[in-house]
């Protein structure tokens, strides 16, 4: 999709405004991390555990390049094929040639970030291929024409009666009266629907929570089974990873897996776990032909090796979504591009570049929740603040932003204006705010006073009350 | 592709220089010959019948049903009883595996041979079960499609008291060495290795959660203490 961060403070104000958003951003944002806590507290390695996951994705960025041959060299030996893709283009054009030379007509794909990020749908349809999303949550967007608003809950944004009405609108076959009230019967006719996809589908096309280089292997992690069925009955199955996904063993998977699903949804493991390694065997009574991985770099060897690298041990897990305090106020959409929340406001500028998404590093109050449940260990506060900072040096961030802070700057410099200065206001404002303790408006602070009051300050600093104290 | 290929490894490695931790790639090839278990969490670290138990109470929490059998042979029974107290048709997709059972003791109506849409209950044996999270974990191979764990709404699984692991790790270390070929990956890992915790879900729609979202909605678990012949 067209990335739309750049209108980040139009999508803010249309997310606050949407009831039914902000009902499904209460119930996500109570549920998750209360299962999160509650799979961690059982399991007394989980902390330990946390700390291995971080230093396995370590190793493996730091020998990458070992790794990503050695994880080919694997497939290679099961029949299978890796295509290296520098960028979107070049992927969605692999992924359009393996269609066109399998003939395919239609592709049932699992549900990956990836596809999203290269915008293979789009591409697949405007070249006569149809593809059909799955998963229930990327059915329902896909009908709608929406990006996911949640890594793994795509469409977490909607009401189940907005739900019933695309159903209506898109399976025209079926009686227009038929009872759509309730989740039950628009999951079963989701899965009479997309039953007959997985039949008839020529290639099936899944992303990968990981790649094992020991193996060859990429790992699947679904709760529907919808990527079982995916791969396993078209004639085709395609991968489509990008390349931070490398895991050395079958040990260092599980060791991931074991914080991956706690971390996301509270599960202790996903229902469905798949190691899949090339095409079916001689012998296999099922399973796809042809194997094929596509492996994307698309921006991601730029920040190997800069103060964002960490950023590329990131599971898709979406725990810092789910514990953020912004994300839970305006929800995926509004970060105008397929990733969201902590992950993506470090994410997005580092891979579309900071010129779209200037405003996305700034939508942060660094508040360190996203990074104490990282089951990563991502530093996302330090990198937020590494964006911000990059901004202002080279002069991208609001002319008004740079001129206030300079101004800071210069006067938090010097220690005796600073107190003057400071002294100065805050005396202004206690007096203005010193009947009820508020104060409604302020110059230069509409932006908070629109929606909140502004707590007012005692009258007097910090300084000069310590020293009234006899400090 | 090639090209980028090349693209690619240059960039990896031009990062390196530029403060990427040093490649010991002695050390990373070890890692991938030894392939040494990280952290194992003690829950699973529990004798033969502590893991029996543990498996079945933590498939039951993640929905699934478990019952325990002394002979392979009162599988059939099982199944039909199954099948009855859930109120589904007596008809059932098995595998070459289990041609030998006493199926003509029951009424059920047995079918082997590739999976179809229309098949209501697969009956599938399990390379092995894991304590620690209840999951069961499937090998494709002969006798052994892969659909038929995820395409019929039913699933009964069986797995041999035996084969009940405590961790994942010990499954990877027996499926290393069941092969008896090698020790090259080509040699042990089946095309497709499912891990199965629970029966199929989604909470996706209003967060709402619902079993047999594309797979199976029931999960029956047979454990069977004397194995298969």
């Amino acid at each position: 999709m067209e990335p739309t961060s750049r209108a980040f403070h139009d999508n803010t104000r249309e997310a606050l405004a949407d009831a039914t958003l902000q009902a499904a951003l209460g119930k996500l944002t109570r549920g998750f991390p209360v299962k999160r806590r509650q799979a961690a507290d059982r399991l007394p390695e989980f902390e330990d555990l946390r700390d291995q996951a971080r230093d396995i994705k370590n190793h493996s960025l730091a020998n990458l390049d070992f790794y990503l041959q050695q994880f080919e060299a694997r497939v290679s030996d099961w029949g299978g094929q890796v295509h290296w893709a520098k960028d979107s283009e070049e992927a969605c054009q692999a992924i359009l040639d393996i269609c066109r030379n399998a003939n395919a007509k239609t592709v049932t794909k699992s549900k990956s970030m990836i596809g999203e990020e290269i915008a293979i749908n789009d591409f697949l349809e405007k070249n006569g291929i149809e593809p059909i999303e799955t998963d229930l949550g990327e059915y329902i967007i896909q009908l709608r024409k929406e990006p996911p608003s949640h890594i793994i809950a795509p469409a977490i944004h909607l009401s189940k009666e907005q739900v019933a009405e695309t159903f209506l609108g898109a399976h025209t076959d079926l009686p227009a009266d038929r009872p759509l009230e309730e989740p039950r019967a628009l999951l079963e006719e989701a899965r009479e629907k997309l039953r007959q996809k997985f039949i008839a589908a020529d290639v099936g096309l899944t992303g990968a929570n990981m790649l094992v280089a020991e193996t060859g292997s990429n790992v699947l992690v679904t709760n529907e089974g919808n990527a079982d069925l995916t791969y396993s009955l078209p004639r085709v199955h395609i991968v489509i990873a990008s390349l931070e996904k490398i895991v050395p063993t079958l040990e260092d998977a599980a060791t991931v897996l074991r914080v991956l699903a706690r971390s996301a949804t509270g599960q202790e493991m996903s229902v469905y776990t798949t190691f899949c390694s090339g095409p079916k065997r001689l012998e296999d009574p099922d399973g796809p032909e042809e194997y094929h991985v596509v492996l994307l770099d698309n921006g991601r060897t730029d920040l190997l090796g800069t103060e964002f690298q960490e950023m590329l041990r990131c599971i898709r897990c979406g725990a810092c979504l789910n514990h953020c305090p912004v994300y839970k106020s305006i929800g995926g959409h509004a970060y105008g591009w397929v990733y969201s929340g902590p992950m993506g406001a470090v994410l997005i500028p580092g891979l579309i570049g900071m010129n779209e998404a200037s405003h996305l590093p700034n939508a942060s109050t660094l508040c360190g929740k996203c990074e104490s449940v990282c089951p990563m260990r991502i530093p996302l506060p330090r990198m937020l603040r590494a964006w911000r900072k990059r901004q202002f040096e080279r002069k991208q961030s609001s002319p008004s932003a740079r001129l206030i802070l300079s101004l800071w700057a210069w006067v938090a410099k010097k220690p005796m204006l600073y107190r003057f200065v400071n002294r100065q206001i805050i005396a202004t404002l206690g007096a203005i705010g010193k009947k009820t303790g508020r104060i409604s408006w302020l110059p230069l602070a509409g932006g908070w006073t629109s929606k909140r009051d502004f707590p007012a300050p005692a009258g007097k600093t910090f300084m000069d009350l310590y020293k009234e104290h006899g400090g | 592709m090639s090209s980028s290929r090349q693209y690619i490894l240059d960039r990896v490695r031009a990062a390196k220089k530029g403060g990427l931790a040093k490649t010991d790639s002695d050390v990373a090839r070890s890692r991938l010959h030894d392939h040494s278990p990280n952290l194992i969490p003690k829950r699973g670290s529990v004798d033969k019948e502590a893991r029996i138990s543990l498996f079945a109470e933590e498939a039951e929490k993640v929905d699934a049903s478990v019952v325990r059998l002394k002979h392979i042979n009162q599988v059939p029974q099982e199944i039909a009883r199954f099948l009855k107290a859930a109120n589904l048709q007596p008809k059932i997709r098995s595998t070459e595996k289990l041609k030998n059972l006493p199926w003509s003791e029951t009424l059920l109506d047995v079918e082997t041979g590739p999976v179809i849409g229309s098949d209501g209950v697969g009956v599938t044996v399990a390379f092995a079960g894991v304590a620690e999270t209840g999951t069961l974990v499937v090998c494709s191979g002969p006798g052994s499609p892969t659909a038929l764990n995820f395409l019929p709404l039913t699933n009964v699984a069986i797995v041999e008291a035996d084969k009940i692991y405590g961790n994942y790790e010990d499954v990877f270390k027996n499926l290393r060495a069941q092969s008896g070929k090698g020790q090259a990956p080509i040699d042990y890992m089946p095309r497709t290795l499912n891990f199965i915790t629970g029966p199929s879900r989604s909470a996706d729609i209003e967060q709402t959660l619902l079993l047999g979202a594309h797979g199976p909605q029931r999960l029956h678990i047979i454990i069977v203490d004397d194995g298969l012949a």
